[in-house]
């Protein structure tokens, strides 16, 4: 559809523009404001330059080794989930059922586990996985595995992922299933027809169709996973040790934690910036997706 | 729409992965502490109410309950109300800095909370709003808003534009237009932003634990008092846990026929 050229548009975005502004770019200019500086509290503020953000990219340093190695632990966690999850996501979509009253039941079901609370989710497993009242670690030390997260970094990291998978592949099978819905019966018929196998209709008419949707999918199960704190923080509390200290729990215990208010700006926009680099790269390539289908749709 | 081999089995399985470990919560919720601790039951030998009759008759509990649903009440309609004219404008109108200021609406969304905790804190300390609903409402627009506009831009473009032309040829105010036509034409829009304006609302504990303190504070913060001298409190946090999925719960069964149509659209 083209779009007319009208700059009064302007007022109609203007609230959001507003309401947005507050609440995002006063925050970030404080934050901007106190990575340049160093306090030695009372409210005394001292200049002190790039100084944080040298500290926190050389991994010499107390800051910047916390700082790496948790974005480290935090890029492996999220590729981890993403490698389970969209596999997974797909198999459940293609597992739906086709109609009758229970395409409504899997559906609702599915969609809970999106709806808890985050803390409430860290709960449910922090419970489920205690190996004194929790199901889950009672029957794995039953059968004779030695389980516990709360001394193990191998069993931390296990109960975080398989907690992210319970929580969120959800997400992911039911954005495959709304692309896989938009494909017309026809297409199918069609490679009844010439004979084609299971294997190949995924190949050629369900993968093809769930690109996009699969693209979304991958990149916000990507940045909610980057940026990934109450859970975990509410099942490991970053332990044991750091083994799953996240990125986001790092900064909130320099911010929060120490009241390191420098540290934590800087890191804050390091972070800040990533995310939005992955979100440029996002951005472009569903426009380009976008823009390429378009020509198609005016052939077919 | 064709499925695989076996599928019964899989979404099967699948579904008592998801329903297990909640199951577990709500058996314990049932249960009494001496239970609990003591021996391993996969149903509630003695069941007992205590749990929920605590929380229902303590009103440091149950304001817990009331203080969440107020922020995410007010949140979901502060960012529909604005999220609607510009979806509007979007679809419709080219304008100076469009793409910029879509991508920068969108980059908000993709913010972690983390980052924004502490500015937030000394924003809304400095403006007066810190422990009340209001602060938590407008530090949750920073991505619901987002989201809202991009939802249902999706809406608004597929009603035709002659619907827009025709009511101004029949001397339609701009306002009255909104109003009377658009709006009941994406009702179901307006819905799946809605539905999920109030989940991401109501699952975020960083921001609403961080700017409030006493008469604001939301249940997810108040469950963190169950840890006391005597131990954990587990049949009193199991409860808490569980009358925390209900409002979710009942959102996700009256809006359980356009989940698939708001997820279709690919804007989430």
């Amino acid at each position: 559809m083209d779009k007319t050229i009208n700059q009064k548009a302007w007022f109609l975005v203007l609230p959001v523009f507003l309401v947005v502004a507050f609440s995002a770019v006063l925050p970030l200019m404080t934050v901007v404001n106190y990575s340049m500086q160093d306090t030695f509290g009372n409210n005394q503020f001292f200049w002190n330059g790039v100084g944080w953000f040298k500290e926190l990219l050389d991994p010499s340093t107390d800051l910047g080794g916390r700082f790496l190695a948790s974005l480290g632990r935090n890029l492996f966690f999220s590729l981890v989930i993403l490698a389970i999850e969209v596999p997974l996501g797909i198999v459940v979509a293609l597992s739906m059922p086709r109609q009758g009253w229970t395409v409504a039941a899997c559906l609702v079901i599915l969609a809970l586990p999106l709806l808890i609370p985050w803390n409430v989710v860290g709960t449910i497993w922090q419970i489920f996985g205690r190996p004194d009242i929790g199901l889950l670690g009672y029957v794995l030390n039953a059968i004779g595995i030695d389980y516990n997260y709360v001394s193990n970094d191998i069993d931390a990291w296990v109960t975080v992922i398989v907690m992210d998978v319970w929580h969120w592949t959800s997400l992911v099978a039911l954005l495959c299933y709304a692309g896989l819905k938009s494909i017309p019966e026809a297409y199918y018929q069609a490679a009844q027809i010439d004979g084609a196998s299971r294997w190949a209709v995924f190949r050629a008419i369900q993968l093809p169709k769930m690109n996009r949707v699969l693209l979304i999918a991958v990149l916000l199960r990507f940045m909610d996973s980057f940026m990934i704190y109450t859970e975990p923080f509410v099942v490991t509390g970053g332990g044991p040790g750091n083994s799953t200290t996240f990125v986001s729990i790092e900064l909130v215990k320099i911010a929060l934690g120490q009241f390191d208010l420098g540290k934590a700006a800087a890191l804050s926009l390091v972070y800040n910036l990533i995310i939005l680099i992955v979100c440029w790269i996002f951005y472009t390539v569903m426009t380009n997706a976008g823009a390429e289908r378009k020509p198609q749709e005016g052939a077919a | 729409m064709h499925s695989i081999p076996g599928r019964r089995l899989i979404m099967a399985l699948f579904l008592i992965f998801l329903l297990l470990p909640i199951y577990w919560l709500v058996n314990m919720s049932f249960k009494t502490n001496a239970e609990i601790v003591s021996t391993m039951t996969l149903w509630p030998h003695a069941p007992t109410l205590q749990h929920y009759k605590r929380i229902f008759t303590d009103e440091s509990w149950y304001s817990g309950y009331i203080n969440s649903l107020e922020y995410v009440v007010l949140n979901t309609i502060i960012s529909i109300s604005v999220a609607l004219p510009a979806a509007y404008a979007f679809s419709r109108y080219r304008f100076l800095g469009d793409k910029h200021l879509f991508f920068w609406l969108l980059s908000n969304r993709m913010a972690p909370a983390a980052v924004y905790a502490l500015p937030f804190f000394n924003l809304y300390s400095a403006i007066g709003l810190f422990d009340t609903p209001w602060a938590v409402a407008l530090a949750h627009c920073i991505f619901n808003v987002p989201l809202a506009v991009w939802i249902l831009e999706g809406f608004v473009s597929g009603v035709p534009r002659e619907i827009d032309e025709t009511a101004f040829l029949d001397g339609y105010s701009f306002p009255r237009f909104f109003i009377k036509i658009l709006v009941p034409l994406i009702a179901s829009g307006i819905g799946v932003a809605a539905f999920f304006c109030f989940m991401f609302s109501w699952v975020e504990l960083l921001l609403a634990r961080t700017l409030t303190s006493v008469s604001a504070k939301p249940i997810a913060a108040i469950m963190t008092r169950t840890v006391s001298a005597a131990g954990m409190d587990w049949g009193l946090l199991a409860a808490a846990g569980v009358l925390t999925i209900i409002p979710g719960a009942l959102v996700i069964w009256f809006v359980r026929n356009y989940i698939a149509s708001g997820f279709a659209l690919g804007r989430v």
